[in-house]
């Protein structure tokens, strides 16, 4: 069972939103998010919720190394005892998931429903969402019913970031440029890191 | 004399809307349920399948119920948040009678009592008619039954009409002029094998979010999708072909559309010959509707009628899906029927992935226009002049069929005749027609001019503010029942929990006033399933037939559809298959349509057009969702949607307060610019009351023959608010709300 993400299915319910704050484990706050691209001339909306680097850049900068992953690659909420309340992994994800929560002093982010997904549920976001856009099961059931394809490398810039999460796209893309700078002259000369 | 009793603050401050965030005793509070309740959720015709969590006799939360086969555990923000609407610190907990003071509880035998004589008052010395009910669509198909025979047998009253008349009764009336019968044709799962996917009229992905999955299944299949709004929605964002219709000219672009395959000869003449009358008058009547002139009405380009007719006929199977957008006209049915000529002339209709079907908005918009609480309708969707079907009726009533009303007054003519003085009383359950019905204002002024009126709710409604006496009724999860989906399935409603402190089922209290007007023997009914046993039984050999329905085969069956005439029978998924459909020859029938402009079109005084629809975090007039915290957090309250170039002639940006003026009344609302509508229109949510409610601009004009109101157009002009007062703090609230200055 994987993760799925497909913005282009997204229709901005807010269920997923809604539905991750009903979770055990962090009941009341939502640890995900929507946004719209850009509403004065779209209806578009992406939901996001925690890629779940490979190597994620939230635990390499959290100087306080309370920031773990699991055994199966899940990129937990800041550990209670260790946590100092930095914020760096907040500023450092590429990806804008972990959340600093003042009233906890502690960062938080999404788990993937460590605590469903641990007894053989879904995850609550993907369980809920109307039309898609989030998706968990079977990489060959996406493969078989889906045009679009799933990819996991991301680069910003000059780091490249591989996620456990995917990114549904068209279907000659591999990876994805996030950054200006990818499709600037020069671009290619450049040393690329690969965080993996 | 129903003006409010004191001031509205006063009453919003002790009965709401509150905004409600957490369940029974916080966040903190264990979430682990004593038991599960395997429901449908509250909120829209689709009736996903929910898991309520119970503990303490409380609901406490929700829990994805995946083997439900519609949605597979799927919700919108509405369907994650309804449990807030339980355990509300608005909830009415008893009776309340109104005094000077504002109201007071008072005991059932009190309020019930107040209400029996005041029935029998206004009864007596005005005539029976002259006490109406206006019921409501989100009932159970026990409750809207139970309505329907209340006001004809403990009331006596031709007069009772329901919110459907809001919502779906265009597309109902037209499906039994069609068709002879009044259901959608195709079960949802058919949306994904279709290969052209036409919707017009619907904002899908807002209004019914779980069937967003059904159109996208359907690309993945590598269906076309065709969409049809004066808006760009979420789901017409994606489309092959958008057609930004001019609002109040759907009928039109279907008769253009229907002119391009007739002449290149893309229509099915064998299908035509065989299964359909009165084609030829329709080709008569789409002769002149070139894509040209097509196109100088509908304001959609001629190439994109032609394309339309073009993904249309390349397609072997279709559905064409529609909801209020083509239905809330004062042509609403001539709208409906122009689309089904398309499908009936290109034979696309009855078979596996190919059908035509309305999306019912409302929680039971398909069952509660189906058992006899419409001014028109008898149970079973009997029609209440046909002799034969009152004699039935009469029969398992044990009336004399002389004593049975005849048609009544619909919904909006009811607050007419208030207004004209003819109706002096009105008992109203799960209707809020101060927000919900056009020209607010005139519906306000019927209010005040009632000598009784008599709410039965769970929240003190905007509109039961003006009741002499408010009856504290049941949530939908307070009672057992059924509801009929919007695909004609039948499904079993569970009570969670039991309604709370002194409020009572809704079905008690009907019965209960029924009882002391001395009709008990006509109402015997112990708990819900024996009014359900009484509809099946009332709807056998009808049009709509539950005979064979239980709750048990219900239960295990996930649902049923209807027509189901027997035990045995295993429901129908699809109708018309073969070709046959309900009228007596087993014919459908075309209906000619001329394109007339709508009731109030713009001109030089009012140039713009408003059109009115939802938004996703709320449902219908607001009374449960603008007290669930999260989904007013949501989306606050209404903005105007304004289109970049509209807006430049006023100088309006995002943020600013417009002033919105109609024929009927102005309101002043923060603008929204958006590239995402027409710029010869502007759109306005309408779940808002008093000064935010787009209902008092829209327009009383009616359709002839399904008197659904004209919601979708009426003409309007704007002007830029700049001086401060109180709509500077209006603004500052708006911003707020917003967060535009976080925005920049």
């Amino acid at each position: 069972m994987e993760f799925f993400i497909d913005p282009s299915r997204c229709i901005g319910c807010q269920g997923c939103v809604h539905a991750c704050a009903e979770c055990d484990s962090h009941r009341g706050i939502s640890m995900i998010h929507l946004d719209f691209v850009d509403r004065s001339s779209s209806p578009q909306t992406t939901p996001t919720v925690c890629m779940h680097c490979i190597d994620p850049t939230c635990a390499r900068v959290c100087p306080a190394d309370a920031i773990k992953q699991t055994a199966d690659g899940i990129v937990q909420s800041a550990l209670q005892p260790r946590c100092i309340g930095c914020s760096n992994c907040v500023l450092a994800c590429p990806f804008g998931v972990p959340r600093y929560i003042p009233k906890i002093d502690q960062m938080m982010k999404c788990d993937m429903c460590y605590d469903r997904t641990a007894v053989g549920l879904k995850p609550m976001c993907a369980t809920v969402c109307p039309s898609g856009a989030l998706y968990y099961g079977p990489r060959e059931a996406i493969e078989k019913n889906r045009r679009a394809h799933p990819i996991n490398t991301f680069t910003f810039g000059r780091q490249v970031v591989k996620t456990k999460v995917n990114f549904m796209a068209g279907s000659t893309v591999e990876e994805l440029e996030i950054d200006v700078a990818n499709f600037m002259e020069g671009a290619g000369e450049q040393e690329r890191r690969e965080d993996t | 004399m129903a003006r409010l009793p004191v001031s509205e603050a006063q009453l919003i401050a002790q009965y709401g809307p509150h905004l409600h965030y957490e369940p029974p005793g916080g966040w903190q509070a264990s979430s682990t349920a004593e038991r599960l309740v395997k429901t449908h959720c509250c909120f829209c015709g689709v009736q996903c399948g929910i898991q309520l969590k119970v503990r303490n006799e409380q609901v406490i939360g929700f829990e994805p119920w995946e083997e439900f086969p519609v949605n597979q555990g799927k919700l919108c923000p509405k369907g994650v948040k309804r449990y807030l609407q339980n355990n509300h610190p608005d909830r009415l907990l008893s009776p309340l009678i109104r005094t000077d003071a504002g109201f007071r509880q008072a005991s059932w035998d009190e309020a019930v009592t107040r209400v029996v004589d005041s029935i029998r008052r206004i009864q007596s010395t005005s005539g029976k008619d002259a006490f109406a009910v206006l019921s409501g669509a989100s009932l159970t198909n026990e409750k809207a039954y139970l309505m329907g025979k209340f006001a004809r047998v403990a009331l006596g009253t031709a007069n009772i009409d329901y919110n459907g008349r809001l919502c779906m009764v265009a597309a109902g009336m037209v499906n039994k002029m069609a068709f002879g019968i009044d259901r959608a044709a195709n079960p949802w799962s058919d949306i994904p094998l279709a290969d052209c996917i036409f919707v017009t009229g619907s904002n899908i992905g807002e209004c019914f979010p779980i069937l967003t999955d059904y159109v996208w299944r359907a690309r993945d299949n590598g269906a076309r999708l065709i969409v049809v709004d004066p808006r760009m929605t979420p789901v017409a964002r994606t489309a092959d072909l958008f057609l930004p219709v001019r609002p109040g000219r759907d009928s039109a672009l279907m008769n253009g559309i229907l002119h391009v395959l007739i002449a290149r000869d893309w229509i099915d003449h064998d299908f035509i010959a065989a299964h359909t009358v009165g084609f030829a008058a329709v080709q008569a009547a789409v002769t002149d509707c070139t894509p040209q002139h097509t196109a100088e009405i509908t304001g959609v380009p001629a190439a994109s009628i032609i394309r339309a007719a073009e993904l249309w006929a390349e397609a072997q199977n279709s559905m064409l899906l529609h909801a209020r957008g083509i239905e809330h006209h004062s042509k609403g049915v001539e709208n409906v029927l122009s689309c089904i000529n398309l499908v009936l002339a290109t034979g696309r209709i009855g078979r596996p992935g190919c059908g035509y079907g309305t999306i019912t908005g409302q929680g039971n918009g398909q069952g509660g226009r189906e058992h006899g609480q419409r001014c028109n309708q008898l149970p079973g969707g009997r029609d209440i002049e046909n002799p034969h079907h009152r004699q039935e009726i009469a029969a398992l009533w044990n009336l004399d069929e002389a004593e049975l009303p005849h048609t009544g007054l619909s919904a909006v003519e009811i607050i007419d005749a208030i207004n004209a003085g003819t109706i002096k009383g009105l008992l109203s359950i799960s209707f809020n027609p101060l927000v919900s019905l056009p020209d607010a204002a005139r519906t306000r002024a019927a209010l005040e001019k009632l000598e009784f009126y008599v709410a039965i709710d769970v929240f003190l409604s905007e509109t039961a503010r003006h009741a002499d006496v408010v009856l504290a009724g049941s949530l939908q999860e307070e009672d057992e029942g059924t509801v009929t989906t919007g695909e004609g399935r039948v499904v079993r409603i569970r009570q969670a929990v039991r309604p709370p402190a002194k409020a009572r089922t809704d079905w008690q209290i009907v019965i209960d006033v029924a009882q002391r007007l001395g009709k008990g023997e006509f109402f015997p009914y112990a708990e819900p399933e024996e009014l359900f046993r009484e509809l099946c039984r009332a709807s056998a050999g009808a049009p709509v037939d539950y005979a064979g329905l239980t709750y048990q085969r219900l239960e295990q069956n996930h649902g049923i559809f209807w027509p189901c005439p027997s035990p045995q029978h295993p429901g129908t998924l699809r109708l018309f298959t073969g070709g046959s459909f309900a009228h007596a020859d087993g014919k459908a029938r075309f209906h000619p349509i001329s394109y007339r402009p709508p009731a109030e079109d713009v001109d030089a005084e009012y140039p713009v057009i408003l059109t009115s629809g939802r938004v996703v975090s709320q449902y219908l007039s607001g009374t449960q969702t603008r007290r669930i915290g999260p989904l007013v957090d949501q989306y606050p309250g209404p903005q105007v949607e304004i289109h970049p170039q509209l807006a430049a002639k006023l100088a309006v940006k995002t943020g600013d307060l417009v002033r919105v003026e109609s024929r009927r009344d102005a309101l002043t609302l923060p603008a929204l610019v958006v590239r995402t509508i027409r710029p010869d229109t502007i759109f306005i949510p309408y779940h808002w009351p008093g000064e935010q409610s787009a209902n008092r601009l829209t327009i009383r004009a009616l359709d002839p023959l399904a008197k659904i109101p004209e919601f979708k157009v009426c003409a309007v002009r704007l002007s830029k608010v700049t001086d401060c007062g109180l709509d500077g703090q209006r603004k500052s609230q708006a911003e707020a709300d917003w967060g535009w200055e976080k925005q920049g």
